[in-house]
């Protein structure tokens, strides 16, 4: 669906139920220079089971107008926005390595507003490789190569995506490419590079909280999603063998089924 | 040694090591190496909620063999990777993959913008079937890239080819047709069954449905029927109203958009769940691991193919028997640049040849030559031979022979990997036999 959030239309998927504002909210984040379709394996089943899925494009992402934010704080405000302007007042988030730094940052300043965090492939910072920041703020497709290469663990490199039929790192690459690649990827890039408050913001969280690591995960590798859960208050985490950064393709159904678990337990939907 | 620091560089698998390797991960197959052949029609559902959340698309996986299948998947995923598609698609055939990609697009009261050289089933398809759907075509010469653009209507939803004509081998400028269809808001759907993805990657050129018989050199091995239709996913369906189907909420899915909900794979997901579902064209899974066997080694393959074809282009330019050769390898051709652009690693093995003596000669060729097979096939890896004026066209006059672009002395030749040697040799004695047409026996 669309709205509008500070003057800019936004776009978020339904995962493909309409939106009933009885229904819980859950917003799912996107990481960089991505789109809402990296979701679709999880948010299609909380739209089907009692919940309002959000899977948002970030401004100037995907289908979503305006430019791209340029700070993780930003970003983080933003989400708060949006949920403002779907009509709700309590949300829980969802987010995906980028999205995890923005998810954290948001449930630290809005602390009454968001009801359950959940985190894939997240760490409290995500320095860049300088040369890849800079062949992204370059526009050069390598560096969505070079992030297609890295994000996805030795056996995701082989496919078997469980949709079949579907090949996903030729999938990522087109979602990364759908935009210009130096307006997404290389402002998101240098966002990430340039957030330093993951970990102070991690320890004042008091929500419920989940993190979904993988052993053969090179962009956030599971010794800083740790670090991460470690400052966090009762923070649950869950690691899968066998899989990269983009374990939410990767390992769609493992990750749903722990999601599910996590979120149905601390933030009930709304029984049909 | 330098002490510059080295380059970054993307390491995703080659070609050559996803032709064995893509879409199939041995740890989640009880280790088998070999991929598996999932003989089943149906597929146990964890719980009730497991049997919709699969139905609703909530989750991958299988329900039944018509819409998916293990084996048959990681063949699709294979030639996705191969293509550089996001998605793929098999069919039982190459004509279902075209049909299926053609349904997947159109309503009744559409139009598509069709190259005139086709294979003849697809002609037959696009000229006489799909106007019983309500579907219409106007033709155009694959050189005529203008005319692409002259024919292109309010309602026309895409442009249809193949990138060598058979058996004219006329080669359409898929660039820049590509570029008349973007401007026109439609995508260009290319079969590329004379290619493989080891001879061009139409998605490189602009193309955004590559479709395959996979019957052919892909399998190689003139075991399997099979089609696969592969998404290039660049498309965008929702940049205008033509595609309603694609963008508006789909009522045979809970009001689904298949558009916004899969973007980059939109096309192949509703291929799979309207048309699988509705018309049923399913692949075996033993006709699938047929055709992955041969994908395993098509690059070897195919530069033996292109290899034994330029060795044969040379021996049928020189002979005295031949009184005309048509190769996109050949200088004269009228293609030969274009073709040296869009097919870097090889021109294919499909040769059209007159002989001299015209239909009398070309019967007693086909009927003497030993080792070459005569039969209505291409892309084996043994070399197929057929007259078209004596055989699959025999009804036709000779002004309608022009049309279709064939003549009386025309022998179509779809060079297998044999000893270069023994083909030729093989071809001496049909050669000896055409000179002579009345003397030699057809025993
Ligand atoms: C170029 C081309 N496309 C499609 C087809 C149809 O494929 P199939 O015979 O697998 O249905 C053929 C068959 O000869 C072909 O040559």
């Amino acid at each position: 669906m669309k709205f509008k959030v500070n003057g800019h239309e936004v776009f978020a998927s339904t995962g493909g139920r309409p939106f009933d504002k009885k229904k819980p909210l859950i917003i799912f984040v996107h990481g960089s220079g991505l789109t809402h379709m990296t979701w679709v394996l999880q948010t299609r089943y909380f739209a089907f089971h009692g919940y309002n899925s959000l899977a948002v494009d970030l401004p100037g992402h995907g289908l979503s107008s305006g430019a791209s934010l340029k700070s993780i704080e930003e970003m983080a405000d933003w989400v708060s926005d949006v949920i403002d302007a779907v009509g709700h007042k309590e949300a829980s988030l969802v987010g995906h390595s980028q999205g995890c730094l923005v998810t954290v940052e948001c449930t630290s300043r809005y602390p009454n507003k968001i009801k359950t965090l959940s985190l894939m492939g997240g760490a409290g910072a995500i320095p860049m490789n300088p040369e890849l920041l800079s062949l992204a703020e370059n526009n050069d497709p390598k560096a969505v190569d070079l992030m297609m290469d890295w994000a996805h663990g030795p056996a995701g490199h082989f496919g078997g995506h469980p949709v079949p039929g579907l090949y996903h790192i030729n999938t990522g690459t087109m979602l990364a490419k759908s935009r210009t690649i130096q307006n997404t990827l290389g402002v998101d890039f240098r966002a990430c590079d340039n957030y330093k408050n993951g970990f102070e913001a991690a320890k004042t969280i008091k929500c419920p909280t989940l993190s979904i690591l993988a052993t053969d995960d090179k962009m956030c590798p599971v010794k800083e999603g740790k670090k991460l859960a470690s400052l966090i208050d009762g923070s649950q985490v869950d690691i899968i063998d066998n899989c990269g950064h983009m374990m939410l393709l990767e390992e769609a159904d493992r990750v749903l089924t722990v999601l599910k678990k996590f979120i149905t337990t601390n933030y009930p939907p709304l029984s049909s | 040694m330098s002490d510059k620091k080295k380059e970054l560089k993307p390491n995703t698998y080659k070609f050559d090591t996803l032709s064995l390797h893509a879409g199939y991960q041995p740890h989640k197959n009880a280790g088998s190496r070999q991929v598996p052949i999932y003989q089943t029609t149906s597929y146990l559902f964890d719980d009730v909620d497991h049997a919709a959340a699969l139905f609703n698309l909530e989750r991958g996986g299988h329900i039944y063999s018509r819409i998916s299948n293990p084996t048959v998947g990681v063949l699709e995923e294979r030639v996705a990777s191969l293509e550089g598609g996001t998605a793929a698609l098999a069919t039982s055939s190459g004509m279902s993959a075209i049909f299926l990609t053609v349904m997947t697009l159109c309503e009744a009261g559409d139009h598509l913008v069709v190259s005139s050289q086709l294979y003849g089933g697809t002609v037959n398809l696009f000229r006489l079937t799909l106007p019983k759907f309500g579907i219409k075509c106007t033709f155009v010469k694959p050189r005529d890239t203008e005319g692409f653009k002259k024919a292109i209507q309010k309602n026309t939803k895409g442009i249809f080819g193949e990138l060598v004509g058979n058996p004219g081998n006329e080669i359409m400028n898929m660039p820049e047709i590509a570029k008349i269809a973007h401007d026109a808001g439609i995508p260009l759907m290319v079969d590329a069954t004379y290619q493989t993805p080891y001879l061009c990657k139409p998605f490189e050129h602009g193309a955004d449905i590559v479709i395959h018989s996979l019957t052919k050199w892909m399998a190689g091995h003139g075991s399997s029927m099979a089609g696969i239709l592969v998404e290039g996913g660049k498309f965008d369906w929702m940049q205008n109203d033509k595609f309603p189907t694609m963008t508006k909420p789909y009522e045979g899915y809970h009001g689904l958009s298949f558009a916004e909900e899969f973007g980059p794979t939109a096309f192949t997901m509703k291929a799979r769940a309207e048309g699988m579902r509705d018309f049923g064209p399913c692949l075996s899974p033993q006709n699938a691991w047929n055709v992955l066997q041969g994908i395993e080694t098509l690059s070897v393959r195919m530069k033996k193919h292109c290899s034994n074809a330029e060795e044969m282009v040379k021996y049928l330019s020189k002979h005295e028997s031949v009184a005309w050769v048509s190769h996109p390898s050949v200088p004269d051709h009228p293609d030969h640049e274009l073709a040296k652009k869009l097919l870097p690693n090889g021109r294919g093995s499909m040769i059209a040849f007159g002989i001299k003596g015209g239909k009398d000669a070309g019967v007693a060729f086909i009927n003497n030559v030993k080792l070459a097979s005569h039969l209505a096939n291409v892309g084996d890896t043994r070399t197929l031979v057929i007259h078209p004026a004596s055989g699959t066209h025999s009804q036709m006059d000779e002004a309608t022979l022009k049309f279709a672009g064939l003549s009386h002395d025309m022998i179509r030749l779809s060079v297998g990997i044999e000893d270069i040697d023994d083909i030729k040799n093989d071809f001496e004695i049909g050669f000896r036999a055409a000179r002579k047409p009345r003397l030699v026996s057809n025993q």
